[in-house]
């Protein structure tokens, strides 16, 4: 298909592509300035200067910033993290579980929160500004209104420790059964998904309701369908871009934006990786989560962009 | 799936659809007021046979659309059915709720709306929308539904009616999508259908064409119509009785011969000669201003749009440009502006040639050179009063301040025959009229030589149309002004013009006083032109097609 489509969506790719580069000079030079130095804290309150200096020579640390930036980079193309600087081990593996975890929290969470949004999108709708439509929208402004701490405290207080149906520590390790693993992120699952509904359902709301003012929707009307066909195969598919928009950004939070909810849980994610390790001054670790994060963000960013514009009929379909 | 759902059989006395004594309301909520309900539709009564075609014409606001809707027990924009009966194959269908209204919506009574183009759902194909009420109402089955659709197409004289359900409604033409509403609601087989002004977006050479479809689609089905629309010429070509309506009451009511050729009453009677301004002709005098070979295009020369044009314009005088969408006239008007800088040619305004570009022109220049668009209400600062906005161009090139502006302004707005009451007001309060004087009046604020009037009646009702005409010319002997009058509308250019260019494809056709532009032996384009103007005759309609020698450019 030799189309404007495949140009456009090639072209969103490419700024993906170059956007991410500039956000890894950015981790790197960001990362460069923060203060404290890792030699100094890794050797603690006992050390010399000799052994600061050798120490600093040996982590490459007395090379110059574009080389190390350059030799990370080309590290990461070719597949190698580098190592840890607190305890000499290699990164990856250790970010690989992590990430995994917190893949498999977020998937989760968005497997309930997406379907849920959009469908309470649609019954508001569908009831706009009855009684339904405002419990909807009260009930989700409650939850998003609440700090995240505070609705897991919520649940681990009333759930965990009043109930007692699942557990309050979400701890999760290899070769954990599935169902266990499942029973384990119950609770943060739910916690992420009060969190992110408010928004998506919102959202949904207002781009149909702005769709359900246009004639084709009176055409609907006038065939004589009933108000939720209408909203279902009328309204709907013509609000899809908004609604995918907000739908990935709040993806995009589900992968970065845990921290909170995973230290409460005690959820062995990403979150608590990188901020073990700011404390750490272990750069490298650092360095690499805030790109895996960037990846994340600009990558949803980019789906939502091409099935914005795969959702267009007109680039689609061209005369 | 049922074949056929059940429906009740019309009443004794023949008529399919008869509403009486019909009242509609409807809650405004003027700015600053206290909401008050307004009366839209105020005791009116009418019937109609199976098979037959009822027109409703009646300006803007007249209540004919909300008359026609209301067969379907649909009120737009929130207006309410307070009172009546609106009868439909026997029952009062005001006392079925809304589940009645859904069974009768696209099974017993369907709608073809003004304009196809937002009427169609742009995310499907046109075939799914045109069988989805009777799929969803049970008339036919699916493949039923579809060989159905694609016989309609042909009947429609759509092109390649096999495939053209497969498109989107982007990829088809104004005036094929019309058609295709027209399909579409005639597709579940129903008793009535309500056409509500389906052919007033359309250019005038594809009006005639789809005009001729509809009442060919008529005839055939069967089908009983109620033709909305507030142009006479047009409903007299399919409606064997018209009713008028004035301020969501009945005028008149007659068949249409009585109608168009003895009409009882007054406002009636307006209608009918809405196009006759008396005005002489002027002969070519020195011209203000002369395009000389001028071709422009978009894109860097990618598109062009305007080939090798020539016109003259004599000061105090009206050159008309007429042609369809996308003939280029709008774009003329661009490059005499300086808006979009000609890539060849010259433009000579007043003796003195023009700097291609608006940005290098003088400020005496763009003075004397004003403009009046199509739509009054985006072309004015709806927060600022009538005042501001016709003292802004006396205080920019006069420099006048204070009272001496505002005693200006006081003239202007009784040159435009609104007096000075309307000084504090401001747009959103002034009618479709009142907008296109106040415009007007800005325009002439400025002295100008010249006025680009580009399709300043369009969106008016006929007899406002008519008004506003009338003062253009009265001012233009007045202040001794030029207009270079932009239109599709060939009705107008008979009555104001002194001159006709008519542009088509980018190219000037004919052009030349209007005398000889309209006296034959005609061009091929021309002729189409002229012989597509809706004429206030029964039988025009099938005279026009047949006589004429070109296909229009919309087919």
């Amino acid at each position: 298909m030799k189309s404007p489509l495949l140009k456009l969506v090639a072209q969103r790719v490419g700024l993906s592509v170059i956007l991410l580069f500039a956000v890894s000079l950015l981790i790197f030079v960001g990362t460069q300035i923060l203060p404290g130095d890792v030699a100094q804290s890794i050797l603690g309150q006992s050390a010399t200067p000799e052994a600061v200096a050798n120490l600093r020579e040996s982590l490459g640390l007395n090379q110059p910033a574009y080389l190390r930036y350059l030799e990370w980079l080309g590290g990461l193309l070719t597949g190698h993290l580098g190592n840890a600087l607190s305890n000499g081990l290699p990164i990856g593996p250790e970010l690989w579980q992590r990430l995994k975890n917190t893949l498999f929290l977020a998937f989760w969470a968005a497997a309930i929160s997406v379907p849920l949004s959009t469908v309470l999108g649609l019954i508001a709708v569908r009831h706009k500004n009855g009684f339904i439509d405002k419990m909807i929208s009260a009930t989700t402004l409650l939850t998003i209104s609440l700090p995240d701490f505070f609705i897991g405290y919520l649940l681990i207080y009333f759930v965990a420790v009043k109930l007692g149906w699942f557990t309050s520590v979400s701890t999760v390790f290899d070769g954990m059964p599935f169902l266990q693993r499942m029973n384990a992120i119950v609770l943060p699952a739910t916690a992420l998904t009060l969190v992110v509904l408010a928004q998506m359902m919102r959202m949904t709301r207002a781009a149909i309701l702005n769709v359900m003012q246009s004639a084709y929707v009176e055409t609907a009307q006038l065939k004589g369908l009933s108000q939720f066909e209408i909203i279902w195969h009328h309204a709907f598919p013509n609000s899809i871009a908004p609604i995918i928009n907000v739908i990935m950004l709040n993806l995009a939070y589900l992968v970065v934006g845990v921290v909170v909810i995973e230290v409460i849980f005690v959820y062995p994610g990403m979150g608590q990786y990188l901020v073990d390790h700011v404390a750490k001054r272990d750069v490298p670790v650092v360095q690499d989560c805030g790109l895996i994060f960037a990846a994340v963000y600009i990558g949803l960013n980019m789906l939502a962009d091409i099935f914005a514009i795969l959702s267009n009929p007109r680039l689609r379909h061209p005369k | 799936m049922p074949r056929q759902a059940k429906r009740p059989q019309g009443s004794e006395s023949g008529a399919l659809l008869d509403i009486r004594n019909l009242r509609i309301e409807a809650t405004v909520y003027p700015p600053g007021e206290d909401p008050r309900d307004i009366v839209i539709v105020d005791d009116v009564s009418l019937t109609l046979t199976k098979g037959k075609v009822l027109g409703l014409i009646g300006e803007s606001g007249a209540g004919k659309s909300t008359i026609g809707l209301s067969s379907m027990g649909y009120g737009r924009g929130g207006v309410r059915i307070t009172g009546g009966q609106v009868i439909l194959n026997g029952r009062d269908i005001l006392k079925g709720g809304q589940k009645g209204f859904r069974q009768l919506r696209g099974r017993e009574v369907c709608y073809v709306a003004q304009s196809a183009a937002a009427a169609f759902n742009p995310a499907h194909r046109l075939m799914r929308q045109v069988i989805e009420a009777s799929l969803k109402h049970g008339v036919f089955s699916r493949a039923e539904a579809e060989k159905r659709a694609i016989a309609l197409f042909k009947e429609l004289s759509l092109p390649d009616p096999e495939h053209i359900g497969d498109r989107y409604p982007h990829q088809v033409s104004g005036g094929q999508l019309q058609r295709v509403m027209t399909a579409m609601a005639l597709c579940s087989k129903p008793d009535l259908i309500v056409f509500d002004e389906p052919t007033t977006a359309l250019d005038v050479t594809t009006q005639i064409d789809v005009l001729a479809a509809i009442k060919k689609a008529i005839r055939d089905t069967g089908v009983a119509a109620l033709y909305i629309t507030h142009d006479l010429a047009v409903v007299a070509q399919v409606a064997d009785d018209i009713m008028v309506l004035r301020h969501g009451k009945k005028v008149e009511k007659g068949d249409t011969r009585q109608i168009i050729k003895e009409p009882r009453e007054q406002y009636t009677g307006a209608l009918v000669s809405v196009h006759e301004i008396p005005h002489e002709e002027h002969k070519p005098a020195e011209p203000i201003l002369s395009v000389k070979n001028v071709t422009a295009a978009y894109g860097g020369g990618q598109v062009k749009v305007l080939k090798n044009v020539s016109v003259d314009l004599s000061a105090g005088q009206t050159l008309a440009v007429v042609g369809e969408s996308g003939s280029g006239k709008s774009t003329l008007a661009r490059a005499i502006t300086g808006l979009l800088p000609p890539m060849e040619g010259s433009i000579v305004f007043d003796g003195r040639p023009l700097p291609p570009r608006l940005g290098d022109r003088k400020k005496n220049d763009l003075r004397e050179l004003q403009m009046i668009y199509q739509m009054a209400d985006v072309a004015m600062n709806p927060r600022q009063t009538v005042g501001t906005i016709i003292g802004r161009p006396i205080q920019f090139y006069f420099g006048l301040k204070g009272r001496k502006r505002d005693e200006m302004v006081r003239e202007l707005l009784d040159k435009i025959e609104m007096g000075s009451g309307f000084f504090d007001r401001y747009p959103a309060e002034l009618s479709g009229g009142q907008k296109q004087r106040v415009c007007i009046a800005r325009a002439l604020a400025a002295k100008p030589k010249l006025i680009i009037c580009d399709e300043v009646t369009s969106a008016l009702d006929p007899l406002v149309a008519n008004g506003i005409l009338k003062l253009l010319l009265n001012l233009q002997q007045e202040e001794n002004v030029a207009y270079l009058f932009i239109t599709h509308d060939l009705a107008t250019v008979k009555s104001i013009a002194d001159s006709i260019a008519v542009m088509y494809r980018g190219s000037v056709v004919r052009y030349g006083p209007r005398s000889e532009v309209l006296t034959p032996p005609f061009d091929a384009y021309t002729d189409l032109l002229l012989s597509s103007v809706p004429e206030m005759e029964i039988g025009w309609l099938e005279k026009a097609i047949s006589g004429r020698r070109m296909e229009s450019a919309g087919n």
